[in-house]
């Protein structure tokens, strides 16, 4: 028996590599190496149930522990590795350890962005990635008046509406002139700002962070660039996150917009691949290297750099998908609608079901649907197949799309 | 298995170490990777399937039949004691 696989990091991406290959029949050693002290666990609900006190630890847990040993997955929690010798092919933990490998897959994940200003460090300035986080949010959501949400992108918006939910008063704060304008169309941003604003909370977009005051080392207000003052002692940053890549790069990796890799998430080095949040890799339907953070990349990458792993060569071709869960709605969204030069829409906002469907140059490269679920999934079929939907067809309720897909032969997916 | 009321079945699955119940989304209705064939007998006591998980059916893997559901929202009752499923051969 070889060295087997070493996974660095136990995020979905970390732990869905490790199964995938139990699942392909891999037979040689796997050690999945990860900094965080518990067992890989989801983090999608941190923002959602787990924040509103729905869901403890074990309900999040992405397997029971018992799992690890019986499927043959050395599982070092709470160790970081410190550097990759390639010519060696082994990792260094940082108690000195090393550790060989026949196949290195980096699931590195991503860390919060900080906020840059004066007053972060303070006591009640909080961020959301770990479990540790989320259990201070949690806790200060049950002692807190006052919450000011830094970011409204879906972190920061999913927290403001549990905090709503909790009865606390809450402002969200956006830098740019809509929330979540990097993923969806300015009407779906318009209609959270509605959602948001109908539910109590206070959204101000195009707003600038100057500092956060405090007393005592304790957050107490938030000065925005106008020098108007927010009352503030629980302040929620989410401005997005910078992926981990340091390990790969100081081992002479290319690195850009994350780990550098293939369509066959591999690095330059052959033996060495890349998954999940940490990846810049070339999407097929972007049509350019990008990066994606997302349960849905973390795993369908893991699944295919395991089938690569035993042998059988897989290229990455997955349609992303992603969901955020505000209040009651869920939004949901397919492909990636970066570049679009048209738009069209089924239902409404009014009646809170809605699906707004991008093209470019006439090809359908994305949907996001509200309280519309056959429209995503069903656009998941039909995306994956590359089928042909016109716009006239998108947007007009009496083609049925499941017709589109079964005719495009797009049965599964 | 047995497990406490108000358990869903993919919750079970997982604790109870079933690989072919793999439940991606986390239980979310995102994913088809708990797809279960339900037994004929208890198939019509379950609760109607919502327009989000009836959706959901339609990108499984192995293709839904008449009693395909998701596990994730089948929870578990008293009058369900003895329930049966079926895990289709592939799940992704």
């Amino acid at each position: 028996m070889g060295a087997g696989t070493v996974i660095v990091g136990t995020g979905q991406a970390g732990f869905q590599t490790a199964a995938s290959l139990r699942a392909e029949g891999y037979a040689e050693p796997i050690m999945l190496i990860g900094e965080e002290p518990q067992i890989p666990y989801q983090r999608p609900p941190l923002s959602k149930s787990f924040a509103l006190g729905q869901q403890d630890f074990e309900s999040i847990q992405l397997r029971p522990q018992n799992f690890y040993q019986g499927h043959r997955i050395e599982l070092l929690a709470g160790q970081r590795v410190s550097a990759i010798d390639r010519s060696s092919r082994s990792v260094r933990l940082e108690s000195g350890r090393r550790i060989p490998f026949e196949k290195l897959v980096l699931a590195t994940g991503s860390r919060n962005r900080k906020l840059p200003v004066t007053g972060a460090e303070l006591d009640g300035v909080v961020y959301l990635r770990s479990l540790e986080e989320a259990i201070a949010i949690r806790d200060h959501l049950k002692n807190v008046e006052d919450v000011v949400v830094i970011g409204g992108g879906f972190i920061g918006l999913e927290l403001a509406a549990v905090a709503r939910t909790l009865g606390k008063t809450v402002t969200v704060l956006e830098v740019l002139p809509r929330l979540m304008s990097r993923a969806v169309a300015p009407i779906i941003s318009e209609f959270y700002r509605e959602l948001h604003t109908a539910k109590g909370a206070t959204v101000v977009c195009g707003a600038t962070v100057a500092r956060i005051q405090g007393r005592g080392g304790k957050a107490e207000s938030v000065a925005l660039g106008d020098e108007s003052q927010l009352r503030a002692d629980l302040v929620v940053v989410g401005v997005g996150v910078v992926p981990n890549m340091e390990l790969a790069r100081d081992a002479g990796l290319r690195t850009g917009n994350g780990i550098v890799v293939d369509e066959y998430l591999q690095t330059e080095d052959e033996n060495i691949f890349a998954v999940g949040d940490c990846v810049e890799f070339p999407c097929v339907f972007a049509g350019a290297r990008i990066r994606l953070e997302s349960v849905q990349n973390a795993a369908d990458q893991a699944q295919c750099a395991a089938s690569t792993i035993v042998g059988r060569r897989n290229r990455y071709t997955a349609l992303p998908w992603f969901w955020s869960d505000q209040y009651d709605l869920k939004l949901q969204m397919a492909g990636i609608s970066h570049g679009h030069d048209r738009i069209v829409t089924r239902g409404s906002a009014e009646a809170q079901k809605l699906s707004v469907f991008y093209f470019q140059g006439g090809r359908l490269m994305a949907i996001d649907s509200i309280n519309r679920p056959m429209d995503h999934m069903i656009g998941r079929k039909l995306m994956a197949a590359g089928a042909r939907v016109t716009p006239e067809e998108a947007a007009d309720e009496s083609v049925d799309l499941k017709k589109l897909a079964h005719s495009a032969g797009a049965v599964h997916h | 298995m047995e497990v406490p009321a108000g358990t869903t079945v993919m919750a079970a699955a997982l604790k109870n170490g079933i690989d072919g119940i793999v439940a991606e989304c986390g239980g979310v209705c995102m994913c088809s990777t708990c797809h279960v064939f339900v037994d004929e007998k208890f198939y019509g006591q379950l609760p109607p399937a919502s327009d989000t998980e009836e959706a959901v059916l339609e990108i499984a893997a192995v293709e839904r039949q008449p009693t395909s559901r998701l596990s994730c929202q089948i929870k578990m009752t008293t009058e369900l004691g003895g329930l049966t499923v079926r895990i289709p051969e592939k799940q992704r």
